[in-house]
């Protein structure tokens, strides 16, 4: 807000005068700065010299020589710190992601759920919503981590679901697949499925345009998707093989192993944000008057056609905000993973790899660095995505 | 002429009223919605039985040590045992009083700030902000003839509440001040404090509380070393600083030009201007989002575990580690997260009814 005046005072001293204050003021405040970050890298530099610390990113070339127990790209003890960096990179953003995509499915169950004609259900969401906001996250990690998994038995008497899938403390073992023979038709097939449910779409629009007729795409397509990679998979085999855990004696072969820490966070993350989720989905519903609603009901759409064209679309507009910090609040909360020692980019590189090399300012640097590019880049993905969604006024 | 005489309206159907209508109505309505009921009423079932069975029918109240604990359910008896570390950390017992005192003398004296027919509210509110803190770390720390504890030794739910009142004293009146930092016209101090906001705002509590811990000691001259708690409760008011400043900046956007312009045509300067027509009016905009962000530092608070501050969670993390209470996190957890719960409920709770209370009906 221009508040001050941009007339100069005549006869006034300099120090009245509103520009001259401002530009006295500014000056004052950067100097304070600039001489407060010289002071800071004045004592750093003093510090590491008295120390023998060489600055520097040279260390990064250096082999790590500790294991991790779980890394999505190949990683051995002799690979270099500069692998570490992106194990640990791909473990924060594995959490991030499959935390953010269980948070919204619940946090929308729940914020449709809070709005539930059925009494039952909205007491009961409330309760869910009241009861996790309120509890720290780190705390809900702890819980899941030390009193739900920790007492759970041992890989020789795992709880299994079906003999597919074994629950144990020593984590989770799924089927793991890989590529069968008919792998590649099957990809391609489901290309094509969708690449034709795009040409019928245009076609039904097109046809309803010109003559008015309705064409059940949602079906068709539907039809086509499961239709056409199935034809595939009959023809030219299996896509994929799975790959069984299988109980022995002493513990679990085969299959995927998830890590109980990671069961732990994603579990804990999604359960806390999804709780903030709903209450930013019920807001954005309610958000959308009522008068919408009816005027809409009043054209005749039907409750489906309703939700989608009509209380979505703007309810989205009120949502998008909300929901962005909440994501960054997710990504950044992956960081309590460090707690339960999760390998992820603060335990693995502002924690082993910093005691390890004692380079405290580069490996900072490079860990707070990391998570100001995550935040930037999903607030500029949601940003752009708002602009497209938002209200076109005059 | 003979009068019309309304007949009486007939009672309403039986089944759209009293207990049977509102089953009806709110949970029969469709056969979607029984359904939806009845899956509702067998998650209850599910959970409800078995938790207050665990936590209160088959579980043991008293004792002394862990072989009491012979029932099926829930072992209180190691929260008794171990409260006071729970509370107090390694305070020495014999000067627990202290931290009762501080607390009991927090709340007398601000007792006067509740009552609405208080008329000195502002001077005395200075006057308490001006004494108390000093009065406070007397009594915890000691010193002046009390027996000096280190902050080393503080810890338990007293460290957590000291950490979350120092975050909350010091964030507000700092994001205020990066809010009106942020909407000035001098480019030099929006381009600082949108930096700095930005900066805090970015990266999460624990890489900051890391940062605390491995760095400062470089950033300060040679033999200088701060308080390890010091530390954190500095790195806790910058980083909610930053998120009280959007709160607010928010507030002072949804004020109009006009009263901006009303103030300076008053002759009211800029300090003047802020202090006694917009921030009113904005804080008391955005008192849900303030109380937020504090809800969410009280919970922040936890994190001080990763530079091994000996806080409310921590302890109790600490002591389901004891080899004599193994196999009691459940218990220590549950506990945490019911006082964890209350203060926040609470907050939140009080901020509704703030807001309710400071309502002018003012609204666009």
């Amino acid at each position: 807000m221009r508040t001050n005046g941009s007339t100069r005072r005549v006869g006034g001293s300099l120090l009245t005068d509103p520009q001259a204050r401002a530009w006295l003021f500014q000056i004052v405040a950067v100097v304070a700065v600039v001489a407060f970050g010289w002071f800071l890298f004045h004592n750093t530099q003093a510090n590491l010299a008295h120390r023998g610390i060489n600055s520097g990113f040279g260390f990064l070339d250096n082999a790590a020589g500790f294991g991790i127990p779980q890394h999505l790209i190949d990683y051995s003890e002799s690979d270099t710190y500069g692998r570490v960096f992106w194990v640990g990179l791909l473990n924060t953003l594995l959490v991030s992601v499959v935390g953010i995509v269980l948070a919204t499915v619940l946090g929308f169950v729940l914020g449709v759920a809070r709005l539930s004609p059925n009494w039952l259900i909205r007491k009961l969401a409330t309760l869910y919503i009241e009861t996790f906001r309120n509890i720290p996250p780190l705390l809900q990690i702890f819980f899941v981590y030390f009193a739900v998994i920790g007492p759970l038995p041992g890989p020789r008497d795992s709880l299994s679901l079906g003999d597919l899938v074994f629950v144990n403390n020593r984590g989770l073992q799924l089927p793991a697949p890989s590529a069968g023979d008919g792998f590649w038709a099957f990809w391609l097939a489901l290309l094509l499925a969708i690449v034709l449910c795009g040409v019928l779409a245009r076609w039904a629009k097109a046809r309803r345009d010109a003559t008015g007729r309705r064409f059940p795409l949602f079906w068709s397509a539907l039809a086509l998707l499961v239709a056409v990679p199935w034809l595939a998979a009959l023809l030219w085999g299996s896509p994929f093989q799975w790959d069984v855990p299988q109980l022995q004696r002493f513990n679990i072969r085969g299959g995927w192993t998830v890590i109980p820490e990671l069961v732990a966070i994603v579990v804990a993350l999604s359960v806390y944000t999804a709780a903030f989720i709903g209450e930013t989905v019920r807001a954005g519903i309610q958000a959308v008057s009522r008068g919408q609603t009816e005027a809409a009901a009043s054209l005749g759409l039907r409750p489906g056609q309703l939700l989608r064209l009509v209380i979505i679309p703007q309810a989205l507009r009120v949502i998008v905000p909300p929901l962005t910090s909440q994501y960054l609040n997710l990504a950044k909360n992956s960081s309590l993973a460090a707690a339960i020692g999760y390998p992820d980019m603060v335990s693995l590189f502002a924690g082993t790899v910093l005691n390890q090399t004692g380079q405290a300012i580069e490996t900072m640097a490079i860990t707070m660095s990391v998570y100001l590019a995550i935040s930037i880049s999903i607030s500029l993905l949601m940003n752009a995505y708002n602009k497209r969604i938002a209200l076109t006024e005059r | 002429m003979t009068q019309h005489v309304f007949k009486p309206d007939l009672p309403p159907p039986p089944r759209e009223v009293g207990l049977a209508g509102w089953l009806r109505a709110n949970l029969f309505s469709n056969w979607l919605n029984g359904l939806l009921t009845l899956l509702g009423l067998y998650l209850v079932w599910l959970i409800v039985p078995p938790l207050l069975d665990w936590a209160i029918f088959s579980a043991d109240w008293s004792g002394e040590t862990r072989s009491d604990c012979g029932r099926e359910g829930a072992c209180w008896v190691f929260v008794q045992v171990r409260f006071g570390q729970f509370m107090y950390g390694f305070y020495p017992v014999d000067a627990r009083w202290r931290v009762d005192a501080t607390l009991w003398l927090a709340l007398v004296a601000a007792a006067p700030l509740l009552v609405r027919q208080f008329r000195h509210k502002v001077r005395y509110g200075l006057a308490y902000l001006l004494v108390y803190p000093w009065l406070a770390f007397w009594l915890l720390h000691g010193g002046l003839g009390l027996q000096v504890v280190p902050t080393s030794q503080w810890g338990g739910l007293m460290l957590t509440i000291i950490i979350a009142a120092v975050g909350i004293a010091g964030a507000l009146p700092l994001g205020i001040l990066l809010a009106l930092g942020r909407r000035s016209d001098m480019p030099a101090i929006r381009v600082l404090c949108v930096t700095f906001i930005e900066f805090w705002r970015g990266v999460p509590l624990i890489t900051v509380l890391f940062m605390s811990s491995v760095m400062l000691p470089l950033f300060l001259p040679e033999g200088m070393n701060l308080d390890k708690l010091l530390r954190a409760m500095l790195m806790v008011i910058f980083f909610e600083a930053a998120y009280i400043a959007e709160v607010v900046r928010g507030g002072l956007q949804a004020i109009p030009k006009g009263q901006y312009e009303a103030a300076a045509a008053m002759g009211l300067g800029y300090w003047r201007m802020m202090g006694l027509v917009i921030l009113p009016q904005a804080l008391k905009l955005v008192i849900p989002g303030i109380v937020n962000t504090f809800i969410a530092l009280f919970k922040d608070t936890s994190l001080v575990i990763i530079i091994g501050l000996f806080d409310f969670l921590n302890s109790i993390k600490r002591a389901t580690a004891d080899p004599a209470w193994l196999g009691m996190s459940t218990e220590g957890y549950v506990f945490a997260a019911l006082v964890y719960w209350l203060f926040c409920f609470g907050m939140s709770r009080y901020s509704m009814h703030l807001e309710r209370r400071l309502d002018t009906g003012h609204r666009s």
